[in-house]
């Protein structure tokens, strides 16, 4: 075990300064399948430092709800990332019972995006909020499916020993496999890629999550950008959990929080390839798949059932 | 009546068939009865105030043993008429036509089912709508989020699905036909070459077609193939730069990323003929301004099939790939019956099985004798089929370019433009890649442009787009737009 303030410090490292890296890792792989050299991989990075110094033009038909919309969302989502782990040991913080408190952490970001969206009065923000929240409908509970199959398996605690604990138990890996194939689908939607969401278009009336914040700029902006990659680092560290135990590196922990950094940005390189290899969905179609991911994590659930000692 | 007139010769004005306001309507309505369309249609104000309506319409041949079609003008004298009952209601394809006299003349069809202006709308004025509880209005443009030309177009939705969109244009609108009006000065051919930018070489080809007619101008067979080349390498370098767009818009990055440098790989071969990436300057009245030498010809002939090689490749990504077809497939439909009522032309139309291509159906200079081949065609009418027949088209161009390459005949460049001859009028069509551009051009006594009318294949395929809209998503819309790929300024002149 390391030292419980070193475990905090490399927690909150990684947990401010890896998403960045991932999505720059995602743009250099699918620069590289395309034959380009793309951008820089440490690009976000220095997006985010230029809109911080810029200012911010806000429409006069706004209200506060749309100025808190951005900051309420990046702090929702820096509370929810202290609770999973991310390679050095248990997270942060944790509490029996905290997976419900995680859920709704990510439901009150994505809250908090919707209503400052639907505050601009914009069609096009209406129209991006009813897409995300059609897609939310099937991703939320496909979450609670895997943290219940989680349960299953490893009793009650916090998401901290249910990550750890979960996984390594021998009849876990048919039911989180499953899970942790519904759950990467599930990412995928909620980091806004393809098949369900293109990061890279200017195309307004295709977009789901890029429509909802075009009217943020300066710092707000970096804030949902920052909180858009740590979502989906967050949710890659605990697919990486379902497939690559924890608990096999208790041992050798530094062994174990490398692998499980690398783990993630690996994860960007796939979700690298299947953004180059696939088109988009059609927009009535996306919640389909996203059905079948919610399917696979609610069998991942029934099998973990069925595979209690 | 006098007899139908071939395409690439001039008449005396005093040859149009003068007919009756009735005897024209009829005659039109007939001709479109059985298998004839309108070229175009417009007024043209004489210096006694009276007002002279026009209309070029595309009959069948009479004789059997050809398969090329005629052009007949017709002229009717309205007087000094303020209104005429409108031809859109049996013949619909006129529909623009009649709103722009309502727009630039005042001169009112009554009983069209909808005047509204073609380019001087506001955004905020006149829309259709449609109401209802679910009923929401999505209005995108004129300023767009990428760098593309103004337009402005108005969803009416019912959650995602479009039940309606109307387009509104004239962002664009330069006064082309106004300037065109003024000439033939030292300007006319670079106003040409700007009315569409993407088809610099159509409509340059269809300026000179004109002049030549009028002035009885014989260009050399050595100028009309390098123009055939010209024509084919625009086409081919947008036809892959729309292959690549729509893969692009679907977030299929293979074929979107290799088409937008093959593109320029065709472009370039372009300015290997004439320096220029948009054959500007290359074509010119009588003849050509560059010649394709040995050299030239050789290595151009080289760069073709490296790119077309490039492109094959990069193409068949798309049809092989199961998350793009399901895109493609079923997109924005546009019904054979639609697009001959709107009449489509180009690729759109040829997509959703009205095989109209002024090529085969009103032949001048190269495309007397050379061949076309037929092409693939998936004639369902959606994405897939524009986007397949672009490709089909690709090869047909490919095989067309090899052919004029291999047998460029020898001889001079260009010949010296006549003075043109007083009181004549002329037609002159060339395909371009989206379709029929017509140019309409006569000369008054002092042998200067009495009128100089201009249709962008883009002005009758705005309609298509947005019939192809009606029931679709509203984020399948940019793809449908794509496949389209219009232009504005075409539209707007």
């Amino acid at each position: 075990m390391m030292p419980a303030t070193i475990r905090v410090l490399l927690h909150l490292v990684v947990l401010l300064a890896l998403p960045p890296l991932v999505m720059g890792v995602i743009n250099k792989t699918k620069a590289a399948l395309a034959g380009r050299r793309g951008p820089p991989v440490l690009q976000l990075y220095w997006d985010l430092a230029r809109l911080l110094q810029k200012g911010l033009v806000q429409s006069t038909t706004t209200t506060a709800l749309f100025r808190l919309g951005p900051l309420v969302t990046l702090g929702a989502t820096l509370l929810a990332g202290l609770f999973v782990p991310l390679g050095a040991g248990a997270a942060p913080l944790g509490f029996t019972g905290d997976l419900v408190l995680f859920a709704g952490l990510l439901a009150l970001g994505r809250l908090a995006t919707t209503l400052a969206a639907l505050d601009t009065g914009s069609a096009f923000e209406g129209m991006g909020v009813a897409r995300e929240l059609t897609f939310a409908v099937f991703a939320e509970p496909a979450v609670l499916f895997v943290f219940l199959a989680l349960t299953q398996l490893a009793g009650l605690g916090s998401l901290s020993t249910l990550l750890h604990d979960g996984p390594a138990q021998a009849l876990a890996v048919a039911p989180l496999l499953l899970c942790a194939v519904g759950l990467f689908v599930v990412l995928l939607a909620e980091g806004s890629r393809i098949p369900f969401d293109d990061p890279n278009t200017h195309l307004e009336l295709t977009m789901v999550h890029e429509v909802m914040v075009l009217d943020h700029s300066g710092p707000p902006l970096a804030a949902i950008l920052a909180g858009a990659a740590m979502k989906l680092t967050l949710l890659a560290s605990i697919v990486i959990a379902l497939v690559l135990p924890t608990a096999s590196f208790d041992a050798v922990p530094w062994v174990g929080f490398g692998a499980h950094v690398l783990a993630i940005l690996l994860m960007g390189v796939v979700i690298g390839l299947v953004e180059s290899t696939m088109a988009r969905l059609r927009m009535k179609h996306a919640p389909s798949l996203l059905v079948a991911a919610l399917l696979l994590c609610a069998f991942g659930f029934l099998l973990s059932v069925r595979a209690q000692p | 009546m006098s007899a139908p007139f071939t395409h690439g010769t001039a008449r005396e004005r005093h040859e149009v068939e003068a007919l009756t306001l009735g005897q024209f309507q009829t005659t039109v309505r007939a001709a479109v009865a059985v298998d004839g369309r309108v070229v175009d249609l417009w007024v043209t104000p004489r210096p006694d105030g009276a007002r002279t309506l026009f209309c070029v319409l595309s009959v069948p041949s009479e004789s059997t043993e050809t398969t090329t079609r005629a052009l007949r003008l017709l002229g009717t004298d309205l007087g000094t008429a303020t209104t005429f009952p409108a031809l859109t209601p049996t013949v619909p394809e006129v529909h623009l036509f009649e709103r722009e006299l309502a727009e630039d003349y005042a001169l009112v069809p009554e009983g069209h089912p909808r005047l509204r202006p073609v380019r001087r709308t506001l955004p905020s004025e006149g829309f259709y709508s449609v109401s209802g509880d679910a009923i929401h209005e999505v209005a995108v443009g004129p300023v767009h989020a990428g760098v593309i030309e103004p337009g402005h177009f108005r969803f009416q939705c019912a959650g995602e699905v479009v039940h309606h969109l109307e387009i509104a244009l004239g962002y664009q609108h330069r006064g082309a036909r106004a300037l065109l009006e003024a000439g033939p000065d030292a300007r006319t051919l670079h106003l040409a070459e700007t009315l569409a930018g993407d088809a610099s070489v159509a409509h340059a080809t269809a300026t000179c077609q004109a002049m030549e007619a009028l002035s009885g101008t014989i260009v050399p067979p050595r100028a009309l193939a390098i123009r055939a080349i010209a024509l084919e390498l625009e086409r081919l370098a947008n036809h892959v730069g729309d292959l690549g767009a729509l893969a692009n818009d679907v977030g299929f990055l293979p074929t979107a990323s290799f088409c937008g440098r093959i593109r320029g790989d065709w472009l370039n071969a372009t300015a290997l003929g004439c320096g220029n990436r948009f054959g500007r300057s290359w074509i010119v009245p009588g003849g050509v301004r560059f010649d394709l030498e040995p050299d030239r010809a050789r290595t151009l002939r080289a760069s073709i099939d490296q790119a077309y090689e490039d492109t094959a490749s990069a193409v068949n990504l798309l049809w092989d790939a199961p998350s793009v077809m399901s895109r493609f497939e079923d997109a924005g439909t546009v019904t054979l019956e639609q697009a001959r009522e709107v009449g489509l032309v180009g690729p759109a139309a040829r997509a959703s099985g009205l095989c109209r291509d002024v090529r085969r159906d009103h032949p001048a200079g190269a495309w007397l004798t050379v061949s076309l081949d037929a092409v693939e065609s998936v004639p369902t009418g959606d994405v897939y089929a524009r986007a397949f027949q672009r490709w089909s088209e690709v090869r047909q161009s490919v095989a067309v370019l090899r052919r004029l390459l291999d047998t460029l005949p020898d001889g001079p460049l260009r010949t010296p433009l006549l003075p043109l001859r007083p009181n004549a009028v002329t037609v002159a069509l060339v395909e371009g890649w989206r379709g029929e551009v017509a140019h309409t051009v006569a000369t008054n006594d002092a042998g200067r442009f009495r009128f100089y009318r201009v249709v962008d294949p883009s002005f009758r395929n705005w309609t298509g787009l947005a019939l192809a809209l009606r029931g679709q998503q509203l984020s399948d819309f940019p793809l449908c737009n794509k496949s389209f790929n219009l232009s504005y300024c075409g539209c707007d002149l």
